[in-house]
């Protein structure tokens, strides 16, 4: 069975890799044209993905950041995100792992309470952002923080890795099970 | 001459107009002119057909004659509209005493027809009509909801009786948009319209893909994509698809399960419930479904028949 582990390649010069996992591919291909408009010093590569496993015979970068998208509106694109997940090694989830809720605008549309988001991230001690992708303003501003976090995750940030940003991501508002 | 026969010439010949049926005989010619200036055309149709059976005897016509004033019938366009108009409006007028109808001619041999209904006691409602069109070359009619559910089979026998035919039979199909509807029945929805050029579709396809595509994007899972579009090309095809609103599936079903005495299994009752997908253009939106990531494709054939089968509203029951 094919694990995605975090550190398993060598990095690229200047490269920061990030996968973004979801069943909703328009969106998907929208936030990627999203985030490459943002200004970065980096090389940015984007790598689009309905489910893993990935597939194993195609020779690709490191993954630096991986963040899972998933459809409030849709019970199957959680599904499709809760079995993705098992073919994540366990080092990626500190602090190289996201995930990415829409559809909370529209209510009563959503057939996946938050709760059941927020205690999935929680699970996974990864952070987790609320974006309504189908709208463009929200997009370019989740677009923006996803490429600097996806520096940090590439160690091109000096001085703050994706660890460090993982505990300040970590508010008091989402407290760790155990500060509970 | 056999009883099947007789009465084989009998039902050709009560279809024939009687403003036609002189030509028609004449293009039959089977009957001698002199044999035809015999008969007398001016008396009821009823009694017209019985001496002309009672000729065709005499001269001892077989099935084959029979066959080849049938098909001399299809040849000449015997659809009299006037006939069809004025008997179709005598059935509602007999069956009720206040009711209003309106005609109405359209493109392509179609009457529109507008019916207002009232009762014994009061004059008709202008305010709620049904209306109906009806393609003379075709056995199909279309007919708005009919508020006065109890007038819908008289109506029902007026356009059976008027046109000729022998029962009506409601299709489960219905939508906002009488072309659309048109196309299902008609089957007319898999056309496409611009010359078919075998080489220049599959460019635009790829530049599509291209235009989208940033190097530094990656589809990981593009040959599942590339499937799926196929797939959904296979089922729905290039064409732009018929409108419809809805799609309503009454299902009537029992649990079935692996344990033994599982509560749910055990009811005698069947299940019912009634799954209702409602959109501005249902169609379109199947067939975005599986290249947008929200469904698998291919599609259930339970939503994939509707055109082909011109249904959109199912009942489901076990078998």
């Amino acid at each position: 069975m094919s694990v995605l582990r975090p550190l398993d390649k060598q990095p690229g010069l200047n490269t920061a890799t990030i996968l973004l996992v979801g069943t909703e591919d328009a969106l998907l291909q929208q936030l990627a044209d999203a985030m490459l408009k943002e200004d970065c010093a980096s090389e940015l590569k984007i790598h689009l993905a309905r489910s893993l496993p990935l597939p194993s015979d195609v020779n690709r970068p490191r993954i630096d950041l991986i963040m899972f998208v998933v459809n409030l509106h849709s019970k199957y694109s959680l599904q499709n995100v809760e079995e993705s997940l098992r073919h994540v090694d366990a080092t990626f989830f500190l602090g190289k792992v996201g995930f990415l809720a829409m559809g909370a605008g529209q209510e009563s549309h959503c057939s996946i309470h938050r709760n059941t988001v927020t205690k999935l991230a929680n699970t996974y001690r990864s952070p987790l952002f609320f974006c309504d992708l189908e709208r463009e303003g929200f997009r370019a501003t989740v677009a923006q923080r996803l490429v600097r976090m996806l520096q940090i995750c590439a160690g091109h940030v000096p001085g703050v890795s994706a660890l460090n940003l993982l505990s300040l991501l970590r508010s008091s508002e989402n407290p760790a099970p155990e500060d509970l | 001459m056999d009883e099947t026969v007789a009465e084989f010439f009998k039902r050709t010949i009560l279809k024939i107009p009687m403003t036609e049926m002189m030509t028609i005989l004449k293009a039959w010619d089977f009957l001698s002119e002199k044999q035809l200036q015999n008969v007398n055309f001016r008396q009821r149709k009823e009694s017209l057909v019985q001496d002309l059976v009672l000729l065709c005897e005499k001269k001892r016509a077989s099935v084959h004659d029979a066959a080849l004033l049938d098909i001399v019938c299809e040849d000449i366009d015997l659809f009299d509209m006037e006939q069809f108009k004025s008997s179709f409006k005598k059935i509602l007028q007999r069956a009720l005493k206040n009711v209003m109808v309106s005609f109405r001619d359209a493109e392509e041999n179609a009457v529109w027809i507008r019916i207002a209904w009232g009762t014994q006691y009061r004059k008709p409602n202008q305010y709620k009509p049904v209306y109906v069109v009806y393609y003379s070359q075709t056995p199909y009619a279309f007919t708005s909801s009919c508020p006065l559910r109890s007038n819908i089979p008289l109506l029902g026998q007026a356009l059976t009786v008027a046109s000729n035919h022998h029962k009506i039979v409601k299709m489960d199909l219905r939508s906002r948009y009488l072309d659309s509807l048109k196309a299902i029945v008609f089957k007319q929805y898999n056309q496409t319209f611009e010359t078919y050029n075998s080489t220049t579709p599959l460019q635009e396809k790829s530049l599509e893909l291209d235009i989208h595509m940033d190097s530094r994007i990656i589809h990981e899972n593009r040959i599942e994509k590339e499937r799926v579009q196929r797939v959904t090309q296979e089922t729905f095809g290039d064409y732009s698809q018929p409108r419809l609103e809805f799609a309503q599936y009454k299902l009537e079903t029992k649990f079935k399960s692996d344990f033994n005495g599982d509560i749910l299994a055990e009811r005698k009752e069947p299940l019912r419930c009634l799954i209702k997908f409602s959109s501005p253009h249902l169609l379109e939106a199947l067939k975005s479904l599986a290249p947008a990531g929200i469904a698998d494709a291919p599609l259930s054939p339970l939503l994939t028949c509707i055109p082909n089968k011109g249904m959109n509203y199912f009942k489901i029951k076990d078998k």
